[in-house]
């Protein structure tokens, strides 16, 4: 850049630079994007289905190299704008080489499904499990969609916002059998 | 399917070498680790879920509860990022505060790590020196709020007293005696023929694998990542105070040993300086009674013992976060263990569990 162009007449506040991981990503796969709100930490929404590939670019692409995926999780939106789809699916991201971060949001409906970034970074793998287990978001292609923290045979998704708190009644005392029940309640 | 020699195994829950209610499921042949399958989620309580359901300070007693050897860590990274979110942000000694009871934490944290590392291995002695340090910290923690383990003493917008009288004079006391006690860990078992044995490539695993696991921390660092977030992104006033990162070359057992070794000693500079450094003036800044951030988001990450704490909240403009998730470093290092394990020997695996220096209160929050 030559030291003309910032001698322009009508200078104004010089605009936030966007950080160089957003520009190319805007620049490549613009068209996987759905809303961009930028800030200390841009955070972008991704065409669902496009997801995995938007990853993979971000953490390829030699000036983006979203190497650590911080951290993924569920939202369970129905309580707080959109009813509709139902969940979130975040995505924090981190550049060593860059320093730069980024927060990518993907929606999913109760019944669909949402492809796996475990394909691109090998810590998806829990994280999806966990959303699955605390929202029942489905990962297409995840390589083993079990449970994590409630037991196997738990028939509900705890982190929803339509689960109670203290549980449902047949909740209480999970891990009491029937007839331990009937002896409390003789005594 | 199984070979002829192939067989599964639990280890744990119920097992004093798991460090809390942690239990694998191994395939082995022989005495080889085939594979590995962690089962977690016994101490799971819901953290998140009351996180939604209480207000923010409430809440703050509940991080306390997840990595219970390494509260403070915790306590502080939940209370920046309701900070955060209410656009706050605490007097400088205050911050100063922070600093040096987040590190002297993290000495502790390490203390116990190496402990419980040392005496898996079959280490006794080590078990009960450190033990001794780590009490003059906790001593240090219960003069300052009363509370040993769970301090709870952040507050958002600053902290809930002042150092009482003769705190730091009590602080550097024990700054200047750890580092002839690291000197004898170093001399009991660094060159100790047993323990490099036991330790020495062991659990290897290169730096980039360990990344795309998400590992953080000085489990990171012992594979040569240079990866510290209180230099990568950096919060509070770290910026201000001078220290090393340490980073390992082989990313073995011993590595991370090492690692966290040298961290303790780094940590002791930090704690002295930040202690010279300290200004005077308020504690506090004034933050409303009725915690009631604006809506929004926050994603805000610290430098814990472990590795990366993570809290995202989303704010829905009341007392209680609309969401309120909680990243720990544990739950994802955790994930690297089958990797490191294959085709080791039985008994390594728990060095490998001492090595990852899980907390299972972290885990399954």
């Amino acid at each position: 850049m030559s030291d003309n162009d910032t001698n322009h007449d009508d200078v104004q506040v010089p605009e936030p630079v966007p950080p160089r991981s957003l520009v190319r990503l805007r620049e490549v796969r613009g068209d996987d994007l759905q809303e961009v709100e930028e800030g200390e930490v841009p955070i972008v929404r991704v065409k669902p289905e496009r997801i995995e590939d938007v990853c993979r670019f971000l953490k390829e692409d030699p000036d983006c190299r979203m190497e650590l995926l911080s951290d993924l999780s569920g939202v369970d939106m129905i309580a707080l704008d959109r009813p509709e789809p139902r969940f979130d699916v975040v995505y924090h991201l981190f550049s060593l080489a860059s320093g730069e971060r980024m927060t990518l949001k993907a929606a999913v409906g109760e019944n669909e499904e949402i492809p796996t970034v475990s394909t691109v970074w090998r810590t998806a793998n829990w994280h999806e499990r966990e959303a699955f287990d605390m929202f029942g978001i489905r990962f297409a292609g995840h390589p083993d969609l079990r449970r994590i923290l409630m037991p196997d045979e738990f028939d509900a998704h705890p982190l929803r916002k339509d689960f109670p708190l203290e549980g449902r009644a047949k909740d209480h005392g999970y891990w009491r059998r029937p007839e331990d029940e009937r002896g409390r309640s003789e005594s | 399917m199984f070979g002829p020699s192939e067989m599964e195994i639990n280890l744990g829950p119920q097992h004093p070498s798991t460090h809390g209610v942690l239990r694998l499921k191994l395939k082995l042949d022989g005495e080889r680790i085939v594979h590995t399958d962690p089962v977690i989620g016994y101490l799971h309580r819901g953290c998140e879920k009351l996180g939604e359901d209480r207000t923010y300070l409430q809440t703050m007693v509940y991080t306390d509860r997840m990595d219970y050897v390494a509260a403070f860590s915790e306590n502080l990274v939940y209370i920046e990022a309701v900070e955060k979110l209410l656009g706050v942000e605490a007097p400088p000694r205050a911050q100063y505060m922070r600093v040096v009871l987040a590190e002297l934490q993290r000495i502790a944290s390490h203390l116990l790590w190496l402990a419980t590392h040392a005496l898996d291995i079959g280490a006794m002695t080590v078990f009960l020196y450190t033990f001794r340090e780590r009490e003059m910290i906790l001593d240090l923690f219960e003069a300052y709020c009363g509370a040993r383990l769970t301090l709870s003493a952040v507050r958002p917008g600053g902290m809930y007293q002042d150092f009482p009288e003769g705190f730091a004079d009590e602080t550097r006391r024990f700054c200047d005696i750890l580092p002839e006690r690291l000197d004898d860990y170093h001399q009991l078992l660094t060159t100790n023929r047993i323990w490099r044995e036991r330790t020495q490539g062991v659990g290897v695993i290169a730096g980039d694998v360990a990344l795309d696991y998400g590992v953080t921390g000085p489990c990171l660092r012992g594979s040569g990542v240079d990866y510290d977030i209180r230099k990568a992104i950096p919060y509070s006033v770290y910026p201000e105070l001078e220290f090393d990162v340490p980073l390992g070359s082989t990313g073995d057992t011993y590595d991370r040993y090492l690692c966290r070794m040298e961290e303790m000693r780094q940590s002791r500079r930090i704690v002295l300086q930040a202690l010279d450094q300290m200004p005077d003036g308020p504690i506090q800044t004034k933050v409303p009674k009725r915690i009631k951030p604006p809506k929004g988001e926050v994603y805000h990450v610290n430098e814990g013992p472990r590795g990366e704490l993570g809290v995202y909240l989303i704010s829905d403009g009341t007392e209680s976060a609309y969401r309120c998730r909680f990243r720990s470093p544990c739950f994802v290092n955790l994930q690297a263990l089958p990797e490191m394990a294959q085709g080791h020997l039985v008994a390594d695996i728990i060095a490998l569990i001492g090595t990852l220096d899980i907390v299972l209160g972290c885990i399954d929050r």
